[in-house]
């Protein structure tokens, strides 16, 4: 039998993260192929209960990690924590989502085992019992085939990529992980979290974004971008062109210097699609452009289009989606 | 304050990707090079810091000969002295075998702060700064777009999903720079011209005390079999010279019944 399959389970506020819940699907898929057992990492503070969230993804055992010092990411606590789990069940792979604090964390838990990691893949494979895993590079205008030597390996998941399958439900041997930290020994503290204004949906997490650009003129504007997005269920973003103008914060900049989104569905509203733009949006499934020049770039990659005026345009769709949805 | 900044060269964001003969790099005919952009941003923090507190500001790069001139942009911005990491058996290192060389490095010279790019655009990997952080057992703070240092402490405001985690701590630190926590400035002519005086120290791998096998392809445990364009998408659908309300329309049809994603 081959070494097990390890996926890092994240929660925030008590709540299991669904990119994580990608991981773990994505995890049995990789273990069935590898011969090896698939267990999960669950950590955080008040978890407890949400432990069955986990077993339609079929995971053989579920190593708990529930402690008030998970509450918040502390880079040293969850690394030691994880390199600890690593070791205890000799794992050779170990799955994280590509969030921000799996991004953190891997490189940091990596670095305590002397592993390799691919970070933010969209394809995983395993071929005569070795893993290999695409990964976008050059702001996507590539990709790149990475192996590994030497175990464990570790590998980040672009989130939204992977999809939820549920597996034959297992009823999963749970066992608790101490955390071996010492409170004193953490440098830094994670002290609060400060959600964003507004605090709606992160472009990086919702399933429908919509997107403005410079064509928007105003802050005002982006209510037409919000209103959109809200009757779709989805998040606002906008490209660097309107952020910079100050029409909009930079949270929502979507691109090689904002975030990376791979939702379902993506409109891009007076949005030029300069490379830099793309970089963060091209992976998304179905790609939507709203722009009056025929000639724009966005029109290349979009798969629907609409050449036309986006002040007459948006608001009329939003009515068409409230309709569909009965919301009207 | 000693503050060391890590650079890496990458390519222009412009580039055009065309695959090299050996199917699994970059073609690099005709690339320009710069400094990757958000390690611009953390050069920026580390010369504001520096004009606040003194001190000084040490650049560190591991590449080939091409790399020099990213260490002078960064002598022009203001850095007082840099630190070229140069060696054939560098070559190919990946991650592991890049915060090996880095850590190295830095080690022996006890920074108050380490800075870095929260990733190199282009190989977009985000783990040197955690990784380097591990290896010389401090603490670090990644993608950080907000810093206030008083004495010894810091607060840094970490981006997340939907919202900032604010961490504090002590130095010394290691921290990855994202965009907003600066606008890094243009090298000035005075600039320019001091930093032609300024001292780039060379380091080898015999300097660095590190066994070939730790470093370059023999220590790298990834390596990229293979580099390839994205699959093209197939023309989309473009709706032209509709009426408003009509293509409205007809773009939530296709989107509802064609492409099942409302
Ligand atoms: C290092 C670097 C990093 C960068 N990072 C990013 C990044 O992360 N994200 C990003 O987005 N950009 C980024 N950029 C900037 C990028 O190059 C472009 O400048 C930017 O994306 C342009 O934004 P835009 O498409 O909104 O504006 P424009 O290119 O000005 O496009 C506006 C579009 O709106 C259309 N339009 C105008 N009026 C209307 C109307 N009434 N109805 C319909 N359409 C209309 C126009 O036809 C045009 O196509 C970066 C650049 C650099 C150099
Ligand atoms: N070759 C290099 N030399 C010095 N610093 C580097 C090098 N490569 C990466 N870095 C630093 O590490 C950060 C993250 O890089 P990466 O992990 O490659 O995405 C960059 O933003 C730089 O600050």
């Amino acid at each position: 039998m081959a070494q097990d399959v390890l996926v890092f389970v994240e929660s925030r506020g008590g709540q299991i993260k669904r990119p994580s819940l990608e991981a773990l699907s994505e995890g049995r898929r990789v273990a069935a192929a590898l011969g090896s057992h698939l267990v999960a990492l669950l950590a955080g503070s008040g978890i407890e209960a949400k432990v069955t969230q986990l077993f339609p993804l079929g995971p053989d055992r579920i190593l708990l990690a529930d402690d008030d010092l998970l509450g918040l990411y502390q880079p040293e606590a969850y690394a030691s924590l994880l390199a600890e789990a690593v070791r205890r069940i000799q794992s050779g792979t170990v799955l994280l989502s590509a969030t921000s604090l799996g991004r953190d964390l891997g490189p940091r838990a990596a670095a305590k085992l002397d592993a390799g990691l691919a970070a933010d893949c969209t394809h995983v494979e395993v071929t005569n019992g070795e893993l290999v895993v695409k990964r976008p590079v050059y702001s996507g205008k590539a990709l790149a085939t990475v192996r590994f030597s030497g175990s464990p390996v570790f590998v980040t998941l672009r989130p939204n990529v992977f999809p939820l399958r549920s597996s034959e439900e297992t009823s999963p041997e749970i066992e608790r992980l101490e955390l071996n930290f010492d409170p004193a020994r953490a440098r830094v503290r994670a002290v609060r979290v400060e959600e964003s204004v507004g605090a709606e949906q992160d472009v990086s997490e919702a399933s429908i974004v919509v997107s403005g650009g410079r064509a928007m003129k105003g802050p005002e504007n982006f209510a037409l971008i919000r209103d959109l997005a809200q009757a779709l269920g989805g998040a606002m973003g906008a490209s660097r062109a309107a952020v910079d103008a100050g029409w909009i914060d930079h949270q929502y900049q979507v691109g090689q210097t904002g975030k990376v989104v791979s939702p379902n569905l993506y409109i891009a509203c007076g949005i030029s699609g300069a490379i830099q733009h793309l970089a963060g949006m091209s992976s998304s499934k179905v790609i939507v452009a709203i722009n009056k020049d025929p000639e724009a770039p966005v029109f290349k990659l979009a798969d629907y289009g609409i050449v036309g005026d986006l002040y007459e345009i948006l608001p009329k769709l939003t009515e068409e989606v409230r309709k569909l949805k009965g919301q009207s | 304050m000693k503050i060391a900044v890590c650079i890496k060269q990458v390519p222009d964001t412009e580039t055009k990707v065309r695959i090299a003969a050996d199917g699994r790099s970059l073609d690099e005919t005709g690339v320009t090079f710069v400094v990757s952009p958000y390690d611009e941003i953390a050069v920026e923090e580390g010369l504001r810091i520096k004009e606040k507190r003194g001190g000084e500001v040490v650049a560190f790069s591991v590449g080939d000969e091409r790399v020099s001139t990213s260490l002078r942009t960064v002598l022009a911005l203001g850095a007082d002295r840099a630190v070229h990491l140069k060696d054939p058996a560098f070559e190919n290192s990946d991650a592991l075998g890049l915060s090996r060389i880095l850590a190295a490095a830095l080690k022996p010279e006890a920074f108050d702060l380490i800075l870095f790019g929260k990733q190199a655009v282009g190989t977009d990997r985000g783990q040197l700064g955690p990784r380097v952080a591990e290896l010389l057992d401090l603490p670090h703070v990644g993608v950080v777009v907000r810093l206030a240092l008083e004495g010894d402490r810091f607060t840094a405001h970490r981006e997340v999903e939907g919202a900032q985690e604010v961490m504090e701590g002590g130095l010394p630190v290691v921290l990855t720079a994202q965009k907003g926590l600066n606008e890094p400035r243009y090298a000035s002519l005075k600039g320019i011209l001091a930093a032609k005086k300024k001292e780039i120290k060379v380091l080898t791998i015999a300097e660095l005390g590190l066994n070939p096998s730790m470093v370059g392809s023999a220590g790298a445990r990834t390596r990229w079999e293979k580099l390839e364009l994205p699959p093209a998408r197939t023309a989309g659908k473009i709706l032209k010279g509709m009426d408003p309300g009509e293509a409205a329309r007809e773009l939530v049809r296709l989107l509802r019944e064609e492409a099942k994603v409302i």
